[in-house]
């Protein structure tokens, strides 16, 4: 018995390095593939022709141009909005989720169980429904105040941001209040009992404990937001491509490893992005 | 803590300035918004429209006719000119997506080849004029096949089993099948239709897939042979890859065309039309043609040489004659739909693909 259990731990030993070699293959391959293509010298991201930076220099060369048809000035225009979109969706839907997090945690209101329960639509519908669903209000919006005041509005970046908020929220709603249902209320209670008021509690004490929660979740919006298509695709309007809906564009000719490029660039950036972060905190 | 205040309060107020600027038509320079394919016209052709007639134009992208046509159902979001497939077209003028052009702003129409014009589609051209054009031929590697192919029967010669694929499309797969055995593409008669079929799962074994509109990759990589493809996607590779050919089928192929068309509510019908118009100019339709290398149905352009004697040549991009002749477009089969969606259920079942 215990030669059995002493072979099958051996065995398990083993078996565990394996297996955590492959899962970060499986997570991390991909990747260098994606970072080895961009230096193809095929236009194609089916076969490897050769070592060239040539998408890298056709990447800058190409910056200031206007015309979206040469395809590195549509990229930059299309990232440019594509991160313009990210940071302010993520600033609201940080705001707003955390906000509804407090009320949700800290108050009792009548309607709470069906704001929680409201909370978590946008995460099991189908994007798809969202997106069309935004479309269709967008639409019928816009045409009442064509009507009411003679203004015509048109689908654009606000309305993407719009769109970007109303999944994020949830997002962000549910990681904070993770954090904060961890939180001890007699910290806040503390906080009265020495004459704080709620405004001065909620910065001095609870804004502080759950601020990495926050962060987190600024991240995961911020990634969300980046990398949508299907909501994007729908609440655009005229000159507001994202970079997913640029890359989706470039399929009828060819996926150029120009788009491998600025991958690879914005992997880096994010990259000394995190790691200077991680230095801010230690030091 | 104040900072952070501050900073939120920064960014609050940035995004509420952008969500102030939403109405459009502030600025005084006038702006065409035109909807097409990445990289499907040419640079110089904008930048001269643009400075002709001092306007800016705003060049978006979307990847097919479908995506194209969920985008505008709901109402179009400020496009002047979008870029929709033959079929496409018949569809928005039924589901009136698409407004009337006005053919007296678009006199230069008359350089039009007359094969292009007045088709199944849009009777008349009452709502749309052709851009480009292009085949859905055989894609295929020389060294494989050691010599040129003409014909559909090379996708079905036994040499090449395991090693052809056809696209992952009813209608595209089954119009190569029907030419091949002399009927017409946009048949209706379920005998005809179920002969193709047939003949698709007899050579299962010489089928190695159905691909959705990635076989010039598959070409490439080396993993068929053979495979039915857009000419477009073809000579891209091509320019690549010496080994890879295209061949329009003797027997007739499909024709595609895209085409200019005005949706419905667009700010600036007028310069759209005006646009079309200059885009029919010869020497621009050349222009274009020249950089996308796809068929131009500017008979003006190519009677006057301006073509690149490359591609008017190339019997891959404007055929001879009799081939020509016998190119068709895809046409809506009504009814008959049921018919080859239900033999296309069968190939797929008994190819087991």
């Amino acid at each position: 018995m215990t030669k059995l259990d002493l072979l099958v731990r051996a065995i398990g030993k083993k078996w565990l390095w394996v297996q955590a070699v492959l899962a970060f293959a499986f997570l991390y391959l991909p990747i260098l593939i994606l970072i080895i293509y961009s230096f193809n010298a095929s236009r194609f991201n089916a076969v490897w022709r050769g070592f060239t930076l040539d998408w890298y220099r056709s990447l800058f060369s190409n910056a200031g141009a206007t015309i979206a048809t040469s395809s590195s000035a549509g990229i930059w225009t299309a990232l440019n909005n594509s991160l313009l979109i990210a940071a302010i969706s993520t600033v609201l839907a940080s705001i707003f989720g955390t906000m509804i997090a407090l009320a949700l945690e800290r108050f009792h209101f009548p309607g709470r169980k069906a704001v929680e329960a409201l909370l978590f639509l946008p995460i099991i519908m189908p994007e798809i429904t969202i997106g069309i669903s935004l479309l269709v209000f967008f639409t019928l919006v816009f045409r009442i105040v064509e009507n009411l005041t003679g203004i015509r509005l048109n689908l654009g970046l606000p309305t993407v941001i719009i769109g970007h908020v109303v999944f994020n929220i949830s997002f962000v709603t549910i990681t904070v209040r993770a954090r904060l249902a961890e939180l001890d209320p007699q910290l806040e209670q503390a906080a009265f009992d020495l004459g704080a008021n709620e405004w001065r509690t909620f910065w001095r004490i609870t804004l502080p404990l759950i601020w990495p929660a926050i962060f987190s979740a600024a991240l995961l919006a911020f990634t969300l937001s980046l990398d949508d298509f299907v909501v994007t695709f729908f609440t655009t309007g005229v000159g507001s491509m994202t970079l997913p809906l640029f890359v989706y564009g470039m399929i009828k000719f060819a996926v150029t490893p120009a788009i491998n490029a600025i991958s690879t660039l914005m992997l880096l950036a994010s990259l000394l992005l995190v790691v200077s972060s991680l230095r801010v905190h230690k030091s | 803590m104040k900072r952070l205040l501050t900073f939120l309060l920064l960014f609050v107020m940035s995004a509420t300035l952008a969500f102030g600027c939403s109405p459009t038509g502030g600025n005084q320079q006038q702006v065409l918004s035109i909807y097409n394919y990445a990289s499907y016209i040419a640079p110089e052709a904008i930048a001269q429209f643009e400075k002709e007639n001092n306007v800016k134009i705003q060049y978006d992208t979307f990847e097919n006719s479908d995506a194209l046509y969920a985008k505008l159902k709901q109402g179009n979001p400020g496009y002047d000119l979008i870029f929709p497939a033959d079929y496409m077209v018949k569809i928005m003028i039924a589901e009136n997506i698409i407004e009337p052009l006005n053919l007296n702003n678009i006199p230069n129409q008359k350089n039009l080849e007359p094969k292009f014009i007045n088709q199944a589609f849009d009777p008349g051209n009452k709502y749309s004029l052709p851009y480009q054009w292009g085949t859905m031929g055989i894609g295929y590697n020389v060294k494989t096949t050691q010599g040129e192919i003409n014909s559909w029967a090379a996708m079905f010669d036994p040499k090449y089993t395991g090693k052809v694929a056809w696209q992952d499309d009813a209608r595209y797969t089954f119009a190569g099948v029907l030419m091949y055995l002399g009927f017409d593409p946009n048949t209706t008669n379920p005998e005809e239709i179920n002969k193709a079929r047939d003949l698709l799962i007899k050579s299962k074994n010489i089928i190695a897939a159905f691909v959705p509109d990635t076989g010039q990759n598959m070409l490439d990589q080396g993993e068929v042979n053979l495979t039915m493809e857009w000419s477009g996607d073809i000579f891209q590779v091509m320019t690549e890859n010496p080994n890879l050919r295209y061949a329009i089928p003797k027997e007739g192929t499909i024709i595609f065309s895209d085409n200019m068309t005005i949706p419905k509510g667009a700010p600036q019908k007028e310069l759209a039309e005006k646009f079309i118009n200059f885009i029919l100019q010869p020497e621009v339709g050349a222009q274009i043609s020249n950089f996308t290398h796809f068929g131009s149905p500017n008979k003006a352009a190519i009677d006057q040489g301006l073509i690149d004697p490359k591609d008017l040549n190339n019997p891959q991009i404007y055929p001879p004659a009799e081939v020509f002749g016998k190119m068709k477009l895809l046409e809506d089969v009504g009814k008959a739909t049921a018919l080859y969606d239900r033999a296309w259920t069968e190939v797929k079942a008994g190819a087991g693909k």
